[in-house]
């Protein structure tokens, strides 16, 4: 025996000590994880939970003669300045509509201007003096008063912060989801179908599977010079269009919905094809009513998470022209249209102090998609699939 | 099973034909589309939003392109796919106009809107300085002259370009060179004063200096107007709506003893000021009927003018007898001549 019993158990407590500084080691960079992403939430919440809340202001609307041309002298003019512009530019239009307001007065409650809700949430502001003691005067009154932002929902992208709502970006990001699902959802699953169930295992099929999984690794801008090269320039699809950025994003999601049904298919057991080739089904009756009905939480599964990928997505976007000012929601494929992601990335550049909060009042509701689109791939995943 | 089979070859066709016929449909436009430059994209997209409101036409698309991106675009040819309009932070380059000619875009209006300036700012805590256009060229350009010598920009400490100047170290937020700020930069505080300076042999020097005190803080003028109010002693570079924007936290600094100033910038004064322009397809104005109606629009008095509402995003008014000659240019739509750009 060359090693003496106090050998033997320094060397026990050095490997005993080297795999709990590991441990602590790996706990350390998962604090660390967490600690950040509770820093992002922290920040993305203090920073977007005013977004959800809008300053309205109680205003005397005198439709007068000097009205029908400029708006602001409907109003009383202490007032006029804290009211927004997408108001006060409305009523000559709605004069014009509606002859018989004219002489009539109301009392409504409008969109406050954005440096008013500035002030009244105490982040920076414009407001002088004698306005800020107006306002004061106003709240005491309760005649302007934070409410539910609701125009954040109801409309879509305005260069006045007050008026400014995700409404356009949201129906353009379905849009372009539909039509990217559309097109990869079949395309990607009748793919695996056929590398999984049919074709023959050889260098060709290894090398087509090779380049499908090289794919999904490929930066997503470069699916944006392809889309505006072959898609834009080649095809002639119309520029800035759900139809365009969804056949690009298409290309995209592809790769990911193949690889995940080409698992889900390889997930479902040799045996149950084997008994229905058994009972006499073609190869065509195996697939379509045992193994893709089997493998269906699986495909569901990668396709949300390819969907979800395809939403988060601005950078091919930017490339297509979908990185616009769109203040309207679209209403066909073929409409200029913007995205979730797309209006961050706008809001973010704009010089107002107000669009801070839009900013991140748009990353909230984004991460709030997401983590829900998640959460049902989960679920799905969790409640319909069978472990053999 | 069969029904199974009938229903899903039935959806299968149901959505192939779906995608089929979006990708056929086309119609005359009602839309005007516009691209260009990231400066001029503020105010045009007011001006559009405007224009979806209070007429009957839909609200224009604008895509921020960039003022060459949006030139490019738009001398591509006449016709359905290509854009009735171009914002630019510079005038049309004879190069670019020459292109426009070949593909068939032969009647343009220029239209110029107002000036921007280019500010060098600083956050309002710290004590304001006063440049002359040639000490902001030593302290962001790559090669200098030291005894009638080019060498690298040895210049760390704003004290040792001129003792005048505050002992600071020097420290420079910019726009990186896809920006337009960028380019107008570089024209106007690089490329002007360089020619004066006998070192550079009477012609423009134009590369700024990559050694770390010149930092590239990205297209996004909003970060930069961030880091400066961490970074108290470092300058951002950017248009003058954002110092305005910011006007409590930020201060400018003069160039040449003149303020960053909307009458400064407005009549020339301050080295660093642009113009802003656009240019309209002519050809177009048949099949897109509001075209007019949006230039019309843009260039009117409420807009433009002293007390327009584009002023209080920063667009900095013309003079009134160039506004006026803007609204004549518009009104008889004047052809752009190569001769122009001579």
């Amino acid at each position: 025996m060359s090693h003496s019993f106090d050998d033997i158990s320094t060397q026990l407590r050095r490997r005993h000590r080297r795999s709990s500084r590991l441990k602590w080691i790996s706990m350390g960079a998962l604090g660390i994880a967490g600690l950040f992403l509770v820093l992002f939430f922290a920040d993305m919440l203090a920073k977007g939970l005013p977004a959800f809340q809008q300053a309205q202001i109680q205003v005397e609307v005198d439709y007068n003669e000097d009205a029908q041309r400029m708006g602001r002298a409907a109003l009383d003019p202490e007032v006029s300045r804290l009211v927004s512009r997408t108001f006060e530019r409305l009523i000559p239009v709605r004069m014009r509509d509606n002859p018989e307001l004219l002489g009539t007065t109301e009392t409504r409650w409008v969109l406050a201007d954005s440096e008013v809700d500035q002030y009244l949430k105490g982040h920076r502001h414009k407001l002088s003096e004698s306005q800020q003691a107006t306002v004061e005067a106003l709240v005491q009154q309760d005649r302007v008063e934070l409410k539910f932002n609701t125009t954040f929902f109801t409309s879509g992208d305005s260069k006045m912060p007050e008026a400014a709502g995700i409404l356009s970006a949201a129906v353009g990001t379905v849009m372009t989801l539909l039509v990217t699902l559309a097109i990869a959802f079949p395309i990607g699953v009748m793919t695996a179908v056929y590398l999984e169930e049919f074709a023959p295992d050889n260098r060709l099929t290894q090398i087509i599977e090779i380049n499908i999984n090289n794919l999904a690794a490929i930066p997503s801008i470069l699916f944006g010079l392809l889309g505006l090269a072959i898609f834009i320039n080649f095809f002639g699809v119309p520029r800035s269009t759900p139809l365009v950025g969804g056949m690009t994003l298409a290309l995209m999601t592809l790769p990911v919905i193949i690889i995940a049904t080409r698992t889900a298919l390889r997930s479902v057991p040799d045996t149950i094809r084997h008994a229905a080739f058994g009972v006499g089904c073609s190869r065509w009756q195996v697939v379509r009513d045992h193994v893709l009905p089997l493998a269906m939480p699986g495909i569901m599964t990668g396709s949300i998470i390819g969907l979800a990928q395809a939403m988060g997505e601005t950078a091919p976007l930017i490339i297509i022209g979908m990185v616009a000012f769109i203040p309207d929601a679209g209403s066909s494929f073929t409409q200029a249209a913007t995205v979730l992601p797309a209006q961050i990335f706008t809001w973010a550049g704009e010089p107002e102090q107000a669009f801070v909060e839009k900013t991140a009042g748009g990353i909230l509701v984004l991460l709030a998609i997401l983590i829900f689109l998640n959460a049902t791939a989960v679920v799905l995943r969790k409640k319909f699939e069978r472990r053999w | 099973m069969n029904r199974i089979l009938k229903n899903r070859a039935f959806k299968t066709t149901a959505i192939a034909a779906a995608v089929i016929g979006v990708a056929t449909v086309a119609h005359a436009r009602d839309q005007i589309r516009i691209v260009g430059s990231s400066t001029v994209y503020p105010f045009a997209s007011y001006v559009t939003e405007e224009f979806g409101a209070v007429t009957e036409y839909p609200t224009p698309v604008i895509e921020s392109t960039g003022s060459g991106g949006g030139l490019r675009l738009f001398c591509n040819g006449v016709g359905e796919g290509t854009p009735d309009i171009t914002n630019s932070s510079r005038r049309i380059k004879l190069s670019e106009l020459e292109r426009c000619l070949e593909n068939g875009v032969t009647d343009v209006t220029e239209v110029k809107i107002g000036s921007d300036g280019i500010v060098f700012a600083q956050s309002s805590t710290n004590e304001a300085i006063e440049l002359t256009l040639e000490q902001l060229f030593l302290a962001v350009a790559a090669k200098v002259p030291v005894d009638g010598e080019l060498v690298d920009n040895p210049y760390t400490n704003w004290s040792e370009i001129d003792a005048s100047l505050p002992d600071r170290e020097i420290s420079i937020y910019g726009p990186p060179t896809t920006s337009g700020t960028r380019d107008a930069f570089e024209e106007l505080a690089m490329e002007v004063p360089s020619k004066e300076m006998e070192a550079y042999g009477g012609d423009g020097y134009t590369d700024v200096r990559s050694d770390g005190v010149y930092i590239d803080a990205g297209e996004n003028d909003n970060l930069i107007v961030q880091r400066l109010s961490e970074d108290t002693d470092a300058f951002g570079i950017f248009g003058y709506s954002f110092l305005e924007e910011n006007s409590g936290a930020l201060v400018g600094t003069a160039i040449g003893g003149v303020e960053p100033e909307p009458e400064a910038i407005s009549a020339g004064d301050y080295p660093i000021a642009r113009s802003l322009w656009f240019y309209v397809k002519n050809q177009h104005a048949d099949a897109v009927p509001p075209l007019y109606d949006y230039v019309d629009m843009f260039v009117s008095e409420t807009m433009i003018g002293e007390g327009g509402y584009l002023r209080d995003l920063g667009l900095i008014p013309l003079p009134e007898a160039e506004r006026e000659q803007t609204r004549e240019k518009v009104a008889n739509r004047a052809q752009l001549e190569v001769d122009d750009l001579k």
